[in-house]
């Protein structure tokens, strides 16, 4: 038998006079990033000759495996302006926003039974909240406006003496729109309630400061920074200091907070992926801005009817949520399949309903069916954002022609003024 | 999702796409679905005098597996008679493009949309007598 390994390779569909490329162009950076190969080069020592247990404290191999993980943490903390000893490893975001929000109501349940977040906020925030109802406590769901912001006079309006906590993301995944984080947590702080950001989405894409911006607990996640996956992170204030109860308990480990080993090699890569973005940031960002408008300026121009969802003006570089009206997504989708997009988040995408996200801006659902996310990242090119540009406007001018809708629209019929048999 | 193959043939190169003229007395014309719910088909048939369907066009609002549904549809119908049309089953379209259960209603919305023409054709035809 032959030992040599075989690398199956993926068969090449050729097209005469179209230059298709090998792989699908990755354009869904808000779903996952690939992991920088300065971040695999800096974990690869510590799952072979570093492997020892960063807990371990009787020898060499624990204590070189704690200082990797601790120079981690302080490249965690770096980030978002934190001291190291307020940085707790998680296994990811969800872990992290379980831990931020029923840990914190659990520990001051005595206390306050109140927590307000958005609509529109990420399924495992949305999920956890609904467990603390069935708990017994109150939650308070806000709108958000047009834009996708909070309303912060509803905000303040929602926040009571009996509020423990608001937990609002710093960035949404599906319309990347940038929340105003100083703002509230100035509010929150006045008000006496503890501020808790989702940042899985922001940390290494927009400027972060948990003292200028007040916050009091962050989720950060690895893998949507070029990070591994399985690993992420939640800031916790000491001062003044955030108490909350564990749900992993165990070898106390994490302050207590979290117990269990630390996956080592993922925490450097957290450290790494962290300290790479805080070094690029403004570049990259300048970088993606351009990619980004170079794409939707391309597209406004050559295609009628196509909308943008959420604002612009408060939005990150790599992420545009498009409405190609008249042409429904999934069916664009398997049109472009040399792009990988998707047309709302990963988690959600296995049902037939239209964004929750969208329909919170008051989206209508027809128009939230022909909703594309598109995302762009550290290894997108303008070629990428070129060639993604004429396969969507081919395949949105084919779809169109085949569509009924647009042939209503072109004849000026009023869609609203049919009678549709639900189904 | 992974598409059968036949869904994406229809996909790619859709059969009968287009408009008749919906006002001609030889033509039915059926609008189902609703835009709201993420599918609409338009389907029209153009009957001969003896009640042979001779042509018969489509345009879909949907996924992959509406149009390849309403494709079919088409294909299947030139030629038969009224009655004939009318007979087909949406299981036997859901079987034909090995539909997932999750698109079985693009099926059902093609078998909604041939009865829908038909309908319409013999309405017409009926208050021209």
């Amino acid at each position: 038998m032959s030992t040599q390994t075989r690398v199956a390779k993926p068969e090449k569909k050729e097209q005469p006079g179209r230059n298709r490329p090998e792989r699908p162009i990755y354009l869904d950076y808000q779903a996952t990033t690939p992991m920088d190969p300065r971040v695999l080069e800096a974990m690869l020592p510590y799952f072979t000759t570093k492997f020892g247990n960063p807990h371990s404290r009787s020898h060499a191999y624990g204590w070189e495996a704690e200082e990797g993980v601790e120079k981690a943490r302080a490249q965690v903390a770096h980030i978002i302006g934190a001291d190291e000893r307020e940085v707790i490893f998680t296994s990811g975001a969800t872990e992290s926003n379980n831990l931020a929000l029923k840990g914190v109501a659990h520990f001051y349940k005595d206390k306050k039974n109140h927590l307000v977040t958005l609509v529109t906020e990420h399924k495992c925030v949305l999920d956890s909240m609904r467990h603390l109802e069935e708990e017994g406590f109150k939650v308070t769901y806000l709108p958000v406006k047009q834009d996708g912001l909070v309303d912060m006079a509803e905000l303040e309006a929602a926040i009571t003496d009996k509020t423990v906590m608001v937990s609002i993301m710093a960035v949404n995944n599906e319309i990347g729109v940038i929340q105003p984080l100083a703002e509230i947590g100035k509010l929150c702080r006045k008000k006496g309630a503890f501020f808790h950001t989702d940042c899985a989405q922001a940390v290494g894409k927009i400027p972060l400061d948990v003292e200028a911006m007040n916050i009091d607990l962050m989720s950060i996640s690895g893998h949507k920074i070029y990070g591994p996956k399985g690993i992420g992170a939640l800031y916790v204030r000491r001062k003044p200091r955030i108490r909350l109860q564990a749900l992993i308990t165990g070898g106390g480990q994490e302050r207590g907070m979290r117990s269990g080993t630390l996956p080592t090699p993922l925490c450097v890569g957290l450290g790494e992926a962290c300290a790479i973005a805080e070094r690029e940031m403004p570049e990259e960002a300048k970088r993606l801005t351009k990619l980004r408008d170079r794409f939707y300026s391309q597209i406004k121009e050559k295609l009628p009817e196509v909308f943008l969802n959420g604002s612009l003006e408060n939005r990150i570089p790599g992420n545009l949520n498009i409405s190609f009206a008249y042409v429904e997504g999934e069916s664009l989708i398997l049109g472009i399949n040399d792009l990988s997009v998707s047309s709302g988040s990963a988690c959600t995408s296995a049902s037939l309903e239209p964004s929750y996200v969208l329909r919170a801006l008051g989206v209508e659902e027809e128009m939230a069916h022909t909703s594309l996310r598109i995302g762009f990242g550290r290894f997108t090119t303008e070629e990428e954002v070129d060639y993604a540009v004429k396969d969507i406007v081919e395949h949105v001018t084919k779809l169109r022609e085949m569509s009924p809708l647009w042939e209503m629209f072109q004849e000026g019929v009023d869609l609203k003024s049919i009678k549709w048999a639900a189904h | 999702m992974a598409y059968s193959e036949k869904v994406i043939d229809h996909y790619n190169n859709p059969r009968n796409v287009g408009s008749l003229d919906k006002g001609a007395e030889d033509v039915g014309t059926g609008l189902v679905g609703a835009p709201a719910c993420g599918d609409v088909m338009k389907l029209q048939i153009k009957v001969s005098a003896d009640g042979i369907i001779q042509d018969a066009k489509f345009k879909t609002f949907g996924c992959g597996s509406a149009i390849a549904s309403s494709s079919l549809a088409t294909e299947w119908i030139k030629g038969k008679s009224l009655n004939e049309a009318e007979t087909i089953k949406n299981t036997e379209i859901a079987q034909h493009l090995a539909l997932p259960p999750v698109k079985i209603h693009c099926s059902v919305l093609a078998e909604d949309a041939i009865k829908a023409a038909i309908a319409d054709y013999r309405a017409k035809a009926q208050t021209k007598s």
